[in-house]
């Protein structure tokens, strides 16, 4: 591995004195040099570690996510592939550039290795976060065997209406980051160095976070104006983090210790009618109240949900088919998910409606104990009048990357 | 057109060196021509151990079809070739063979590797050993491929014209692929000259409101949507002139090793930007005929520039010649028999399949320029 010189865009900034604007003018004239040896961004993750960043990092603020297929059918390019990825990613999550020689320190002749737009902008705890698709593990890379059972392909939902074209993908690559711009370089930076070797089936920009996945933080809202994510996963709870997202040795693919599956669904929602629905009604539908984000018959955000309360008119104050009493845990055996979604506006369809939704990301342990049986519970759910499941996507995340070591290590290795 | 110009720089373009490796002495070599005898099946040569030196191979078409003759050295790197030789013609070829390994091929029909038959190079005449020498080979090589198709360009697009002027709209339209195929194989040339790529090359949202729409694809709109070119003579006319201008200017040029890598990376731009969109023949879809043509020329001059490339970096002529051959068995899945599918009867997927290749060997290829100019 190659750590190059260490540019760090957050260096530059600060050497800029004020804001991005001054750097944007100024930056050329900074002698790069004058940087080497800084010391990287206070504002990144660290990329190393027993689990990958990105699932329990507390959810930055947008999304870049982009599954592809792989071109290649030799193996060791794909290996490479993981080792080049994980040398830029260890790079842009430090907050310097994409690759050794940056984006203005090269010959002029060459395009340069990193594509510049990062330039001035701090880490933004940009986090990179790989995971495989069970197309992967076919016979092109002697992988067969390989395949956890937990990568079970997922089932036909009632009324899925997925493109081929917005689902699956041999690899996923989740960069999340608190700037949208720092986010797309990482996505950009990483297709191009995957040219040849893989190529992107589709991507998805997400620009607010739905879901909250640590108690410093507020529980945000998705596109529906509700709070989303209350009883999420925090990853304060250490326990069920252990027990409902990290997949164990013992599990049945013991290069997978320490991973977790990546759950992800483009969900378009039909905002307009939404937007047309009485305040009571959605209300009803979600179970919770939509100024406070407290369940129904509650008066707190965080009150815990009360299924056998009943209202003054002997009806349950949360009624049998809403959305959080049909994915609630003791429903489901306990079952949680880690959910890390996105906002999303594709512009709008040409019919003079927004192309918006949520773009659903969940980490769990076993998607067939977990996403499977919750979402089968919401075949009933009355907000199905207003979503439509247009993406599909399912990923196995290996364990984090030691020093040294590269990203799907423990499945290559031998 | 669109591509950036890669000649902007003339002035400084003209190495020393060149002069005396790009004037192969005129005429044969000492033992006479080498006579090819050239049919749809076989390509028999009167000789296949040749010595170092300047040599006259005299191609004689017997066959039905139309064919070309190539010379290749090691990677299918062209020392010389001859285009568009008609059922019953002789053509004559002269290229300077320094000691080597060769292929003579004959290509009946103009598609695919050719009918091969190997050719051994001994003696006296050294290829050229320090690396200025072989840039200079390099650029030499390139300018003989440019001229070819220059040669090729003018004759089938004076072709084109007549058959618009004879209101043949049939020909014509048969035509108009085959002639653009030259047109793109050297495009990044071509447009180096000013306002004359416009004046052929214009799309009719490229015109400014007010300015005359003139070349290849105003005759192709008439063609395919009005089906009328009664009223195209002038328009004909001056495409013919306007081509011959450019390749009078082309010819006139030398190369640098950088011009030609920067020139075969905005090859590749093109196809990115306008062929595998279908944006090119918006009416015609003959849109695969300039995506090979274009992946031919920027192949073309990879294969000038190899000898230096894979002393300096092996594994990079290795991706890129490898990645070259995907797209091209990708084209092949497309061919028909008098050329390619129209853009319009390809699936999303197969779009798609052809775009993920042109990037594959887009990416490394654009460190060419920058392992040339290496010192």
């Amino acid at each position: 591995m190659n750590a190059g010189p260490r540019v760090s865009r957050r260096r530059l900034l600060g050497a800029a004195g004020a804001g991005a604007a001054a750097v944007a003018v100024g930056g050329a004239g900074l002698g790069i040099r004058e940087l080497v040896g800084e010391p990287v961004a206070t504002s990144a993750v660290p990329f190393h570690g027993v689990h990958q960043a990105g699932i329990t990092t507390p959810a930055q603020d947008r999304l870049h996510f982009a599954a592809f297929d792989v071109t290649t059918t030799r193996r060791a390019d794909l290996v490479q592939l993981l080792k080049d990825w994980t040398d830029a990613a260890a790079r842009m999550t430090a907050g310097r550039d994409a690759g050794p020689v940056g984006a203005v320190a090269g010959v002029p002749e060459a395009p340069p290795d990193d594509t510049g737009e990062a330039i001035g902008l701090a880490a933004s705890r940009l986090t990179i976060t790989v995971g495989f698709g069970p197309s992967l593990f076919d016979r092109r890379f002697g992988l067969a065997s390989r395949r956890p059972p937990a990568l079970a392909d997922l089932p036909h939902f009632v009324a899925d209406n997925l493109d081929p074209g917005r689902s699956g993908g041999d690899l996923a690559v989740q960069a999340c980051a608190d700037d949208p711009q720092v986010a797309v370089h990482a996505i950009r930076n990483l297709a191009r160095i995957a040219f040849g070797t893989a190529a992107v089936r589709y991507s998805q920009l997400g620009f607010g976070r739905t879901s909250s996945t640590s108690r410093s933080q507020t529980t945000a809202r998705n596109l529906f104006g509700f709070k989303d994510g209350t009883a999420n996963l925090k990853s304060e709870d250490t326990d069920l983090i252990d027990s409902q997202v990290w997949a164990a040795a013992g599990d049945g693919a013991g290069w997978m210790a320490g991973g977790s599956y990546l759950v992800t669904r483009r969900i378009r929602m039909h905002i307009e009618p939404w937007d047309r629905t009485p305040l009571v009604e959605q209300e009803a539908i979600i179970g919770r109240d939509k100024g406070e984000g407290a369940p129904l018959g509650r008066r707190h955000e965080f009150d815990e949900i009360d299924l056998a309360a009943q209202g003054a008119d002997g009806q349950p104050a949360v009624p049998m088919d809403a959305h959080v009493r049909l994915s609630h845990p003791s429903r489901h055996g306990g079952a949680h998910l880690l959910r890390r979604g996105y906002n999303f506006v594709d512009g709008s369809d040409g019919l003079g409606r927004l192309d918006a939704g949520l773009f659903f990301m969940a980490y769990q342990r076993d998607p067939r104990t977990q996403f499977v049986p919750i979402q089968r519970a919401l075949r009933d759910d009355p907000m199905n009048e207003y979503i439509q499941h247009v993406g599909s996507g399912l990923f196995a995340c290996p364990p984090g990357v030691r020093p040294g070591g590269h990203l799907g290590e423990t499945l290559f290795s031998r | 057109m669109r591509s950036r110009p890669v000649l902007l720089v003339l002035t400084a373009a003209v190495l020393p060196v060149l002069a005396a490796c790009s004037s192969p002495e005129a005429g044969a070599g000492k033992a006479g021509p080498i006579t090819v005898t050239a049919t749809d099946t076989r390509c028999t040569l009167t000789k296949t151990s040749l010595d170092a030196g300047t040599h006259s191979f005299a191609i004689r078409n017997d066959g039905g079809q139309v064919t070309e003759f190539y010379v290749y050295a090691e990677g299918d790197k062209i020392m010389g070739e001859v285009e568009n030789i008609g059922p019953g013609l002789t053509r004559t070829l002269p290229v300077e063979l320094p000691a080597g390994r060769y292929q003579a091929a004959c290509k009946p029909g103009m598609t695919g590797k050719g009918i091969r038959t190997a050719l051994t190079v001994t003696g006296e005449v050294a290829k050229p050993v320090s690396d200025t020498a072989e840039l200079a080979a390099a650029t030499a090589s390139y300018q003989r491929y440019v001229e070819a198709q220059s040669t090729a360009l003018i004759e089938k697009t004076g072709e084109f014209v007549a058959a618009v002027k004879a209101r043949d709209n049939a020909k014509a339209k048969a035509l108009f692929p085959v002639a653009r195929t030259y047109w793109e194989r050297i495009e990044p040339v071509a447009t180096s000259f000013g306002d004359l790529d416009p004046k052929i090359d214009a799309r009719e949202n490229d015109v400014e409101p007010g300015q005359p729409w003139t070349g290849f694809h105003r005759l192709e709109k008439d063609l395919w949507v009005a089906g009328d070119v009664s009223g195209d003579g002038a328009i004909a006319d001056q495409l013919l002139a306007d081509v011959r201008q450019v390749v009078t200017k082309s010819k006139a040029v030398t190369f640098t090793p950088l011009q030609m890598a920067n020139g075969s990376k905005a090859l590749l731009d093109e196809v990115a930007t306008g062929k595998v969109t279908g944006e090119e023949d918006r009416y015609s879809h003959t849109d695969l005929w300039d995506f090979r043509g274009n992946v031919d020329g920027s192949q073309a001059a990879i294969a000038a520039l190899r000898p230096v490339l894979v002393k300096r970096d092996p594994a990079l002529v290795a991706t890129i010649e490898s990645r070259f051959a995907a797209v091209g068995r990708l084209l092949d899945t497309h061919a028909t028999r008098t050329g390619y599918k129209l853009y319009t009867q390809l699936s999303r997927d197969e779009v798609r399949a052809l775009a993920v290749a042109v990037d594959a060997v887009a990416e490394p290829l654009s460190t060419v320029a920058a392992t040339v100019a290496k010192r």
